[in-house]
C-alpha cells in the first residue's frame, strides 16, 4: 500500500517535471538498494523519459559501442550522494552500492535524422546492490509515459530509414534476466562491461566526473580505446577496441565464452588465443568449414568473419542482441585481420 | 496474550518455503517462449518446473540460472520442445546453475546446440531426447547435450539423433558418468574432451560417424584430459558418412570409427561389444595438427585396451591417404588402429586377440605419405593401473530413482 503511494507521487510529480512547473521527485535511494523488483520505471525515478535523467543521473558516452542493431542508445550513471566512483586502471571502474548504469534503446524514424521522432524500445538498469550488481530490463509501454519490467524478454517487430536510404526491419530482442547474465558474467558474478576507464576516457568527459566529485582520481596517462569509426586511428587500434567491447566481455579468461579459448578481450596479447591459427574447439558449424578464427591476411578464411556475418542463431557471433550483420564492424575487423601476419 | 494471526501465519511461511518445493506447471499452447521462461527465472531452489505434454513452439533460446531446480516433462516421446522457430542464443536450453535435474522431455531442432549447461556443478541428465528430426545434416546443430566446466554431471538414459559434432559432448570437465544412452546419426556419438575422469558405460553407439571418442585438445583452459573408462557398450555399424563442417576435429574422424582415444593418458576400453565399423573397432592416436601450447601433450598414454569382443572391422578403411593404400589395409580387417607413436617404455597396451595396424608415423603432425603401415603387437606391454570407478554424490542418484 505504501509502495503504490510512493509510485503515485513520483509519477505524479514526474508529470510535473515534464510539465517544468516544479522539479521532480528525487531518485529513490531507497528502491535501489533495496530487495525488490519494482514493476514500474517510473518508480525509481531516474529518468524524465527515456532520454532525459533526473537530477544526479548523468549521461555518459562510451569510447566504441556494443553493436546493438543499430539501435541508438542513451546512457546514464547515478552514483548516490556523497559517494563517489573509484578509479580502476583495468577492467571496471568501480561504483559505490547505490549506483545505477541506465541504458534506453531507441530507433529514429530515420537514422539520418538521429534527434527527430525516437521509438523508445527499451530502457536496461543495472543496480549495484549489497548483494551484487542485478539486471532489470524495463520495455516501454503502448503509450510511452513508462515501462514495465519484462524479465522473460520479449521480441519487438521495429522498421527504420537507415543511413542508405533503405526501409530496414529487425525483429528486436529484449533479453531476458538470464541473458543479461550470459553477456554481464565475470566468473559468475554479473558486471557491467561498458564503462571500464579505457572506454570512457575520450580526454574531457572523466575529466569533467573529476571535477563534478563523481570521480575520485584519474591519471595523467589513463588508458584510452579508440572509437571504431575514428578514421584517423589504426586499424588495429580500432579493431580491437571493437573486439574488446563487442566480442571481450564474453570471450576473455572469466567470461562465459572462456572454455571456447579464444579470448578477444583488449589485454589478450597477439598470439593463438586471439585467434590467430586457433582452431574450433566448439563451433560446430559456426566454422563454417574454415580451419582457424583468425586466418592471418586471409579474411574470407577466418571463421571469426564467417560468424559475424551470419544471421543464423547456431552460427551468429554476438550469440545474444544481434539480429543483423553490423557491415562496417565486418569491414573493420576484415581490413584488421587482412594485415595481420 | 494470544499471538497475532499474523505473526502465525508470517512463522509458518518462512518454515515452510525450504521444507516444501513449489512445482510450477507449464502447459503447452500460445506464448510459450515467455511463460516458460518466466517459469525458469522466477523458479525458486528446490522448485519444479514442470512442463506439460504436448508441443511447445519456442522462438528464442531458454535458459535457468537457479540452483536446485528440476525441469522434468511428462516423458521424452510426449513433452516436445521444439526449436524450429528459434531465432536467437546458440543453444535451446543453457544451464548456468548448480544442482540442477533435467529429465522427461525432449529438445528438437534447435540451430545450435541442444542443451549446454556451463559452470553447472552437480547436473543430472536423465529420460531426455535430443534430436534434429531431418536427420544427419551439416546444417544441424553441434552438440545434442553439451555440459562443459562443470564437477559432478551425470547422464543417464538420454537418446542423442543428428548431431553434426557429437551427440553427448562432455568438454572440460571433472567426475562425468554417460550411461544407458543411445547416440546414433552423429557425428561423433559420445565425446569426452579435455576432461578429468569419466565411465562411459552401457551405451550404445551406432551408425554414427564415430562411436565413443576420448579426446584432448590445445589452447584451453582445461587440458591434459585423463582417468577415462569405456566400458559394457556397443559401438557397432558407425557407417554414416562425416558430415561435420570442416575445421572442427571431429571432421577428421574417418567413416566407421569404433572408439577413437587421442592424446589421453590413463584410459581403459574394456568389455565393449565392438562390430562392423569399417575402419576400426579401436583407434589409438595421438593429435595431428601443428599447435603453438608448451603445455599440451599429443600423445595418447597409458591405455589399455582388453577384454573386448570384436566382431568384423576395418573391412573398408577410411583413414585418409590413397584410395590404392585403403583398399590394402582393408585387406587385413584390423580391428585396433594406431599411429605408431609412444613414449619409450611403451605405455599403449591390446591383449584383445584382434589384428593391430601401426601407421608407423615417424613423429607427431606427419603427412599421410610418411606412413609406413605394418601390422603390430602391443600384447607385450607391461599391465598398467587403471583408473577407479567414478561415483556421483548420493543425492544425484537419488534424484533418478
Amino acid at each position: 500500500m505504501k509502495r503504490f503511494a510512493c509510485a503515485v507521487a513520483l509519477c505524479a510529480s514526474l508529470w510535473v517535471g515534464l510539465t517544468g512547473v516544479s522539479p521532480p521527485a528525487p531518485v529513490n535511494d531507497a528502491l535501489i538498494v533495496g530487495d525488490s523488483l519494482p514493476a514500474k520505471l517510473s518508480e525509481f525515478g531516474l529518468l524524465i523519459n527515456a532520454q532525459a535523467g533526473n537530477a544526479g543521473v548523468r549521461p555518459y558516452k562510451l569510447n566504441t559501442l556494443l553493436f546493438s542493431d543499430y539501435a541508438l542508445k542513451y546512457r546514464f550513471a547515478y552514483v548516490p550522494g556523497g559517494t563517489k566512483v573509484a578509479w580502476r586502471d583495468t577492467g571496471m571502474l568501480d561504483f559505490p552500492v547505490g549506483s545505477v548504469l541506465v541504458k534506453s534503446f531507441g530507433y529514429p524514424a530515420d537514422m539520418r535524422k538521429p534527434d527527430e521522432n525516437v521509438r523508445i524500445i527499451e530502457t536496461r538498469l543495472l543496480i549495484h546492490r549489497a548483494s551484487g550488481w542485478v539486471a532489470l530490463p524495463y520495455v516501454w509501454d503502448a503509450d510511452g509515459k513508462d515501462a514495465t519490467l519484462k524479465r522473460a524478454g520479449s521480441r519487438i517487430d521495429v522498421s527504420w530509414t537507415h543511413l542508405d536510404g533503405k526501409p530496414r526491419t529487425v525483429s528486436y530482442a529484449v533479453p531476458n534476466v538470464n541473458q543479461c547474465k550470459g553477456c554481464h558474467d565475470a566468473g559468475g558474478v554479473m558486471t557491467p562491461i561498458g564503462p571500464k576507464a579505457r572506454n570512457l576516457n575520450d580526454g574531457v568527459q572523466l575529466q569533467n566526473w573529476v571535477s563534478a566529485g563523481l570521480l575520485d582520481r584519474m591519471p595523467a596517462n589513463a588508458p584510452v580505446v579508440a572509437r571504431f569509426d575514428d578514421a584517423k586511428a589504426s586499424v588495429d587500434a580500432r579493431a580491437r577496441a571493437y573486439l574488446d567491447i563487442n566480442c571481450g566481455h564474453c570471450h576473455n579468461r572469466a567470461g562465459p565464452a572462456n572454455t571456447s579459448g579464444l579470448w578477444l578481450d583488449w589485454e589478450q596479447p597477439v598470439g593463438v588465443n586471439l585467434g590467430l591459427g586457433k582452431r574450433p574447439t566448439a563451433a560446430g558449424r559456426g566454422s563454417g568449414d574454415r580451419e582457424f578464427a583468425i586466418a592471418p591476411g586471409h579474411p574470407d578464411q577466418s571463421y571469426m568473419i564467417y560468424r559475424m556475418q551470419s544471421l543464423d542463431p547456431g552460427i551468429a557471433m554476438p550469440e545474444l542482441g544481434r539480429n543483423m550483420v553490423h557491415d562496417e564492424g565486418v569491414t573493420l575487423v576484415s581490413d584488421w585481420i587482412k594485415t595481420l601476419k | 496474550m494470544k499471538p497475532s494471526p499474523f505473526i502465525f501465519a508470517a512463522t509458518l511461511i518462512a518454515f515452510s518455503t525450504p521444507a516444501f518445493a513449489g512445482t510450477i506447471s507449464i502447459a503447452a499452447g500460445p506464448d510459450a517462449q515467455e511463460r516458460l521462461q518466466a517459469a525458469l527465472i522466477d523458479a525458486k531452489p528446490g522448485d519444479v518446473v514442470e512442463i506439460g505434454a504436448g508441443r511447445f513452439d519456442l522462438t528464442d533460446g531458454l535458459s535457468l540460472d537457479v540452483d536446485k531446480v528440476t525441469v522434468r516433462g511428462a516423458g521424452p516421446s510426449t513433452t516436445i520442445l521444439s526449436f524450429k522457430g528459434q531465432k536467437g542464443a546458440g543453444e535451446g536450453l543453457l544451464i548456468t546453475s548448480d544442482d540442477v535435474v533435467v529429465r522427461g522431455f525432449a529438445v528438437e531442432d534447435s540451430k545450435g546446440d541442444g542443451i549446454k549447461s556451463k559452470g553447472a556443478n552437480r547436473i543430472v541428465y536423465h529420460d531426455l531426447r535430443v534430436e534434429w528430426t531431418g536427420g544427419p545434416k551439416t546444417t544441424n546443430g553441434a552438440y545434442g547435450l553439451y555440459p562443459v566446466e562443470s564437477t559432478d554431471i551425470l547422464i543417464d538414459r538420454v537418446t542423442v539423433k543428428g548431431a553434426s559434432d557429437a551427440g553427448i559432448y562432455v568438454g572440460q570437465s571433472k567426475n562425468i558418468i554417460v550411461r544407458n544412452s543411445t547416440a546414433m546419426f552423429n557425428v561423433a556419438g559420445i565425446e569426452i574432451e579435455n576432461s578429468y575422469g569419466a565411465d562411459v558405460h552401457s551405451n550404445i553407439a551406432m551408425h554414427n560417424t564415430g562411436g565413443i571418442l576420448v579426446f584432448d585438445l590445445p589452447n584451453l583452459p582445461q587440458m591434459g584430459g585423463h582417468n577415462v573408462r569405456i566400458f559394457s557398450n556397443r559401438v557397432a555399424k558407425n557407417d554414416t558418412a562425416n558430415f561435420a563442417p570442416k575445421g572442427n576435429i571431429v571432421a577428421s574422424v574417418p567413416v566407421g570409427t569404433g572408439v577413437m582415444v587421442m592424446a589421453n593418458r590413463n584410459v581403459v576400453v574394456f568389455g565393449n561389444a565392438l562390430e562392423d565399423n569399417q575402419s576400426a573397432n579401436v583407434m589409438l592416436v595421438s593429435y595431428v595438427s601443428k599447435f603453438d601450447d608448451k603445455s599440451y601433450n599429443p600423445m595418447p598414454r597409458n591405455v589399455t585396451v582388453r577384454d573386448n569382443m570384436h566382431g568384423r572391422s576395418g573391412f573398408a578403411a577410411a583413414y585418409g591417404g590413397s584410395p590404392e593404400a585403403n583398399a590394402m589395409l582393408s585387406a587385413g580387417q584390423f580391428a585396433v588402429l594406431w599411429d605408431g607413436l609412444d613414449q619409450t617404455p611403451a605405455t599403449l597396451r591390446v591383449t584383445d586377440k584382434v589384428p593391430v595396424l601401426s601407421m608407423g608415423f615417424p613423429r607427431q603432425g606427419a603427412p599421410a605419405a610418411e606412413a609406413k603401415p605394418a601390422p603390430a603387437d602391443l600384447s607385450l606391454t607391461v599391465a598398467m593401473a587403471e583408473p577407479a570407478p567414478v561415483t556421483m554424490p548420493a543425492s544425484m542418484e537419488a534424484a533418478i530413482k
